[in-house]
């Protein structure tokens, strides 16, 4: 009765959590990141300062710590800064704060980016722009329809078109429906080395959403075994007081 | 003391100094050391002990956090990833309190959850049943006010969306509103007052009731899995012959349970912190923006199945007052389990079917809303949510008559086993 009831509490959560899980739209690629890879966060770094900071902030990463974390030496360190920047100062954009007006939204701080969307998400979404000559940027994107960003990586990824398949909705008239994405044009990079290159900065971007993350894998591991270990002299300390218990 | 042992050693003589002013040793005896409670205690009775261990924790870990918290809606959000950043190890305090959070409620219906396997709730312990459910009620508060504290985006939206509730209140309902939020929409001065209650009123409550509710245990005494009095056979000394001292045997025997809890609390803390966006959710990494929903609202998990509960209600009279209703009810009704258990037997080792089943019927109906009340209204999640309330409610409306009429299995003179 007792473990067929905490069988069953365990399987309901189990796919109480599945369910949780389950969102609309494509179904995102995935990213394959590695947060222990620091090399792969370095050139992440390097992608970041050079491609997005122009528009995007990292408000909550400062400069020292980002150095520290991924061992850039100080000296380095100034060549992804501003001038005017301290390295104990939030990665900053060259942005104006109204920038609303170019791009019909204030392009957002990066800091939490990849922990309110995931890492796959982000992977995806920057694979995921296509030619849509309807928007002001000429481009759209398969997993952020109605996007405001430009394709910022367009001259290393190429450009990409859009797959349509035709489908019958509810009323039996046809429709078309965007299915994914293929490429078009080539860019600077082959296809493999813009997955790795866009890898790297989606692996930063998680980083930079915790820097904390990857110490914090490592040192659960000793508090779990330290825990385990405790909890079995607990119990034999347990077995030995109860022995007299009848 | 009387009882205190006559010796020269200094702490004894430090010991003697404080009984002659203080119920030191008096204390300990009483409340610990000749506490007798049944040997045959079970998995199940680690919870309690677990959720004290639970509450320390969010004690201390919430006075370290009010130290680097800025409960101010334009620094809020920051502080906390100041804390999460700056402050050494702030990260671990933080995550410690909100995967504590989860962890209280986790705990506490499986408590709970222990009181309806063996009667625990029944004569004479009503009045530590309701201490038990009134700590649940302010808990509720506690940790709806907390969630509003990181001013995140669902923090905000989830704010609004549970206080506006109370305006469906007729007459009273739109200035109640305004006089808990302190303002005309969800703001700084709600922010504010939230830190002041979830940081001082409510522990201070709950610490209270906490207290009362372990005094009025021991004054009663501890069941236990066979749902008999112990204090029915004792020796010649008066201790129950089938009780022993909660110290050491419970103290060694809780100790265990506590390390087990620990593994997995840790594990949680440090591999999986956000448990999938079910302890923090992934839109509350967005400050609060007042121009922008999340794209689907939904309380943190533990709120979820009364959250169903006040969805499957649909509107009636021009008004959406009945589910509030149906949801306040949905707790208060706990209250009275005392009274509606009719069963001459406390545990279900003794009761008959009828009872197995509809407890069973109540965890999957609970846990079944607990799903519904994550996803949003729309598919088979109302319907489904509407039979489960029906459901949840016919297990306590219905009570009083299955209680009465359910086989029962002749229940033991002393308790059978220990484990």
């Amino acid at each position: 009765m007792l473990k067929a009831s905490v069988l069953i509490i365990a399987g309901l959560l189990l796919a109480g959590t599945a369910l949780a899980q389950e969102e609309g739209g494509p179904a995102l690629l995935s990213a394959g990141t590695d947060i222990n890879n620091t090399e792969s966060l370095q050139r992440g770094a390097r992608n970041f300062i050079n491609y997005c900071s122009g528009c995007h902030s990292l408000k909550y990463l400062r400069y020292n710590r980002l150095g520290l974390d991924l061992h850039i030496p100080e000296s380095e360190l100034h060549n992804l800064m501003f001038t005017s920047d301290k390295v104990f100062d939030g990665i900053n954009s060259a942005m104006p704060s109204d920038a609303e007006g170019w791009f019909g939204k204030q392009p957002p701080d990066l800091s939490l980016m990849a922990r309110e969307r995931g890492v796959d998400y982000l992977y995806s979404y920057l694979k995921g722009f296509y030619v849509d000559k309807s928007r002001i940027w000429g481009v759209n994107n398969l997993y952020l329809p109605s996007t405001a960003m430009p394709h910022v990586l367009e001259e290393r990824q190429g450009l990409q078109k859009p797959v349509f398949k035709n489908e019958k909705d509810d009323n039996g008239s046809a429709r078309m429906v965007l299915v994914g994405v293929e490429a078009m044009t080539p860019g600077a990079m082959k296809p493999e080395e813009y997955d790795q290159f866009v890898r790297d900065l989606v692996n930063f971007l998680d980083y930079a959403g915790e820097p904390i993350k990857a110490k914090r894998q490592s040192m659960g591991i000793f508090v779990v075994l330290f825990l385990l270990v405790f909890f079995v002299f607990a119990y034999l300390l347990k077995k030995e007081y109860w022995k007299d218990v009848h | 003391m009387a009882a205190a042992p006559e010796s020269t050693g200094t702490g004894n003589r430090l010991l003697g100094w404080i009984d002659e002013r203080f119920p030191l040793t008096k204390l300990w005896r009483e409340q610990v050391s000749e506490y007798y409670a049944p040997k045959n205690f079970n998995f199940w009775y680690y919870f309690g002990i677990i959720s004290l261990v639970v509450l320390v924790i969010q004690l201390v870990t919430g006075i370290f956090l009010t130290m680097n918290y800025k409960p101010s809606s334009a620094e809020a959000f920051s502080s906390i990833e100041y804390i999460m950043r700056d402050v050494d190890w702030g990260w671990l305090i933080r995550y410690m309190h909100s995967t504590g959070a989860s962890a209280f409620f986790i705990v506490i219906y499986l408590h709970m959850f222990r009181a309806l396997l063996y009667g625990s709730h029944r004569k004479p312990r009503e009045l530590l049943w309701i201490f038990g459910c009134l700590i649940f009620l302010l808990l509720m508060a506690e940790a709806f006010m907390g969630y509003v504290l990181p001013w995140g985006n669902m923090s905000y939206w989830g704010a609004q969306v549970i206080v506006s509730l109370f305006s469906s209140l007729p007459v009273i309902g739109q200035s109640l509103v305004e006089w808990i939020r302190g303002d005309y929409y969800i703001a700084d001065a709600t922010l504010n007052r939230f830190f002041a209650l979830h940081v001082a009123a409510l522990p201070l409550a709950l610490i209270f009731l906490v207290i009362a509710h372990l005094m009025a245990l021991h004054e009663v005494g501890s069941n236990n899995p066979d749902g008999i009095e112990i204090k029915k056979h004792k020796d010649a000394q008066g201790h129950p012959l089938d009780g022993i001292p909660f110290h050491p045997y419970y103290t060694v025997k809780d100790t265990v349970g506590v390390a087990g809890f620990l593994v997995l609390f840790c594990g949680v803390i440090f591999f999986a912190p956000t448990f999938g966006g079910l302890f923090l959710e992934s839109p509350n990494f967005e400050p609060a923006n007042v121009l922008q929903t999340p794209p689907h609202i939904a309380p943190v998990w533990y709120f979820t199945p009364f959250y169903a509960m006040l969805r499957a209600v649909p509107s009636f009279a021009g008004t959406q007052v009945w589910g509030v209703l149906v949801m306040g009810a949905s707790v208060l009704i706990i209250f009275f389990l005392p009274w509606l258990d009719r069963s001459p037997v406390r545990s279900i080792r003794y009761r008959g079917p009828i009872y197995k089943v509809m407890l069973a019927i109540l965890v999957v109906s609970f846990i079944i809303l607990g799903v519904c009340g994550l996803k949003p209204p729309s598919g088979i999640y109302p319907m489904l949510a509407r039979i489960c309330t029906i459901l949840y409610f016919a297990f306590f409306l219905l009570m009083p008559w299955y209680t009465k009429f359910d086989s029962v299995k002749p229940v033991p003179e002393r308790v059978t086993g220990h484990a």
